[in-house]
């Protein structure tokens, strides 16, 4: 017994070290277990990368092309794995470079650490050379931010950091570190965080709210499932697919949750939201009872407020409780991680089927395939589709990869035809829609999960935002495959200008370079495609590559994503053509 | 019933740190939401700020604001009432020419009448000072307005609830 006391102690007392500031953030990256950061060195941040210089065998740093890649990249890190990504700049120019991968992560909920460094504290507010305000520019766009002027303060505000930006709800977190900190000696001891004293990451399931949910659903005779990432996050695939087979409910996913129950699933009944699936958008304005599982109800999904599933009850399981009755005001909310609130409610549901129910999104999807799927997949006229390059992904990958993707309509249509067995696989800008987000994502997923085979797509818009970070891929050897399906459009606002403004190709045509040239100036393999009998050979010689490899596929000029619930219409509004 | 636009406190407890005015303000201007004042203080726990803040606005609304304030890493507890529900003061400061105090009897009586207080006195002005709510304040403004005034200011709304807060309890279980 008093021995034990003795050994508690000893753990209990402090050992300290006299360090820099700048040695103790690489020493707290190093405590919280970070082998890979990405990054762009800067006077500001100099004496940190140069402690980064001596840790090198420890840690990693991965130099981006720009600082919103590395943002990207860190992201991606961070989808795939379920860690904390971690993006480092300078002053000024540096830390405002972050802010659309800050922004990005914020309504994606990505846990993201971003460190910046700041000219001396003395210097703060004299606008210093490259001096930027980047708390107060960062502010609605992190968990967390805040400065650190003291070098003592550094393991606290970090160990602070990783803490909040991994639990509850993940989000980005800025720490900004003067250059004087970051020099100054000091006796270094870090401290994981466990608390927060005014933070409550998982807030307590009200008493009785899982028996009234479980009562709804045991009753319901036409309930749907709309799922979020808040399935992935929480990593309760398990529990949610045996929630989903048990009470036998048809569920539906908005594309941040995609990949948490399998495409082959035969519960999946597929995409929500402006370009998901015919029959969830329609038949959500037919359920009884909708359940809705770390799901945010963003517009994109919902589409017409007042008329998104008026007739049913509505059950919402969160984490976030100012997500409750934000959007679609709910009947019982089941507050809580959903790994756990899923587990607990398993018991309490009956076992189902809802044959009838289920055949309804059958016949939904065979009117979707004929209208729109047949001519996706296996098109006939001359023109090669988004979706059939997607579709050959699919053969070559047998829904094993991870599709990285931009945004526009290459996201929309790899979304809805790229076939998922594992989590973590669809690594997209949702909520903020950040073209350039492909590409960078993909090199952080890459080396976060170099086992798995990661394929970037992008379109010839988005791709060209972050293009400079093939230098970072060829550097960096990462093994990442490129496909730009290439219309030579901004296709997404292009698709609007034709059905909303008449045609209006106002700067939505884009005179393209060379993509191949591009890329072997990088040293990167590079195909080009434009005939159909060429695409099954290309897509198969670059997934069996070893290393990175660059496929640009010339697509119809003028293809649109259909189906499509116009901006501001109902769901059951949903267009086939 | 919850849509009609109406005068509510924010009383939000918040740990004492530098930059979380800002992310609370952010809130409101995101929404382009009017902050009628606003005030910062301690409160009765040691530590512990309190932001009063007060907005015109539906309840549906405030409901929801509440939350996005709660979201806050370093906010303890956000809470809204309607002014039934709250004691709240509001003090104004009136810098006016001495002379006048003496020249205008009708001053004299203004002040008693309206319960001011005179703060300071010298040859050049003097300063009066009023706490109550606004329609009192802007009453005495409004009188002494005829004569000239100087200066005027009006403090933000600060305000005790009549229910019970228990933010030491809260604390408490978070501090468990």
């Amino acid at each position: 017994m008093e021995t034990q006391t003795i050994k508690n102690q000893e753990k209990v007392a402090k050992v300290t070290e006299r360090i820099s500031g700048s040695e103790a953030i690489v020493r707290c990256l190093i405590a919280e277990d970070v082998k890979i950061i990405y990054g762009y060195p800067g006077g500001a941040i100099m004496p940190v990368y140069d402690e980064l210089y001596k840790y090198q065998d420890k840690i990693h740093h991965v130099l981006t092309r720009h600082e919103q890649g590395a943002t990207h990249s860190a992201q991606g890190f961070a989808r795939i794995s379920g860690k904390v990504g971690v993006a480092i700049a300078t002053s000024g120019p540096g830390a405002t470079n972050l802010v659309t991968g800050l922004a990005d992560a914020q309504i994606d909920s990505t846990p993201m650490v971003c460190i910046t460094g700041q000219v001396a504290s003395h210097l703060l507010g004299s606008d210093a050379f490259q001096e930027t305000d980047i708390v107060g520019i960062s502010t609605p766009v992190t968990k967390w931010n805040c400065q650190v002027t003291r070098a003592a303060d550094i393991p606290a505000a970090l160990a602070k950091a990783f803490y909040i930006a991994k639990s509850g709800r993940p989000g980005p977190v800025l720490v900004d570190i003067t250059k004087d900190a970051q020099f100054e000696k000091f006796d270094f001891c870090y401290e994981k965080c466990t608390k927060v004293r005014s933070y409550v990451p998982i807030p307590k399931t009200i008493t009785g709210t899982l028996e009234a949910a479980a009562k709804i659903i045991n009753k319901a005779r036409k309930p749907l499932i709309v799922w979020g990432q808040g399935i992935v996050i929480s990593e309760a695939e398990a529990q949610f697919k045996a929630l989903v087979e048990k009470a036998g409910i048809p569920a539906a996913w908005t594309i941040l949750g995609a990949s948490a129950l399998p495409t082959s699933h035969p519960l999946n009944v597929g995409m929500l939201g402006m370009h998901g699936n015919y029959a969830p958008n329609k038949l959500t304005n037919e359920c009884d009872v909708l359940i809705a599982i770390g799901m945010r109800f963003d517009d994109r999904v919902t589409g017409k407020l007042d008329e998104y599933a008026c007739q049913a009850k509505v059950i919402h399981f969160e984490i976030d409780p100012a997500e409750i009755d934000k959007n679609v005001k709910t009947d019982v909310a089941v507050l809580g991680d959903a790994k756990a609130t899923l587990e607990a409610i398993l018991p309490l549901i009956n076992t189902n089927i809802h044959k009838e129910w289920h055949q309804q999104f059958k016949d939904l999807y065979e009117i979707e395939y004929e209208k729109v799927i047949k001519g996706d997949l296996h098109p006939t006229k001359e023109g090669l589709t988004m979706g059939e390059v997607i579709k050959e992904i699919n053969i070559q990958s047998k829904g094993d990869a991870a599709i990285v993707t931009d945004v526009g309509q290459h996201q929309m249509i790899a979304c809805r035809y790229a076939e998922f067995n594992k989590t973590k696989s669809n690594i997209t800008s949702g909520g903020l829609g950040t073209m350039g987000f492909g590409l960078p994502a993909a090199i952080g997923a890459k080396m976060a999960a170099p086992d798995r085979e990661v394929v970037s797509i992008s379109g010839d818009g988005g791709y060209q935002m972050t293009i400079q970070e093939l230098g970072t891929i060829f550097q960096q050897k990462a093994a990442v495959k490129i496909v730009v399906l290439n219309n030579d459009f901004l296709g997404m606002v292009r698709q609007w200008q034709q059905m909303f403004f008449e045609k209006r190709y106002a700067s939505t045509e884009m005179v393209n370079p060379n993509f191949v040239a591009i890329a072997e100036g990088y040293y990167i393999k590079a195909k080009k495609v434009t005939k159909r009998e060429e695409l099954a050979d290309a897509v198969k010689e670059m997934m069996e590559s070893k290393e990175a490899y660059f496929l640009e596929v010339c697509v119809e000029k003028e293809g649109n994503v259909f189906p499509m619930v116009p901006s501001g219409a109902s769901v059951s509004e949903i267009r086939l053509a | 019933m919850n849509k009609e636009k109406q005068l509510f406190t924010i009383s939000v407890y918040t740990e004492n740190n530098i930059g979380l005015l800002n992310r609370i303000s952010a809130i409101f201007q995101r929404r382009h939401i009017n902050i009628e004042s606003l005030n910062i203080s301690p409160s009765e726990i040691e530590e512990v700020a309190k932001f009063t803040i007060v907005v015109n606005m539906a309840e549906d609304n405030v409901k929801k604001i509440i939350g996005q304030i709660e979201k806050q890493v370093e906010v303890i507890k956000a809470y809204y009432h309607d002014l039934d529900e709250i004691i709240y003061q509001i003090s104004g400061l009136f810098k006016i020419k001495s002379e006048l105090l003496f020249e205008e009897r009708q001053i004299q009586n203004i002040i008693k009448e309206s319960n001011a207080r005179i703060v300071t006195v010298n040859k050049e002005f003097f300063v009066l000072e009023k706490s109550g709510k606004k329609e009192e304040i802007v009453a005495l403004h409004n009188q002494l307005s005829d004569f000239g005034i100087m200066q005027y200011t009006r403090s933000g709304l600060i305000a005790v609830t009549k229910e019970e807060m228990k933010i030491s309890e809260l604390l408490e279980t978070y501090n468990n």
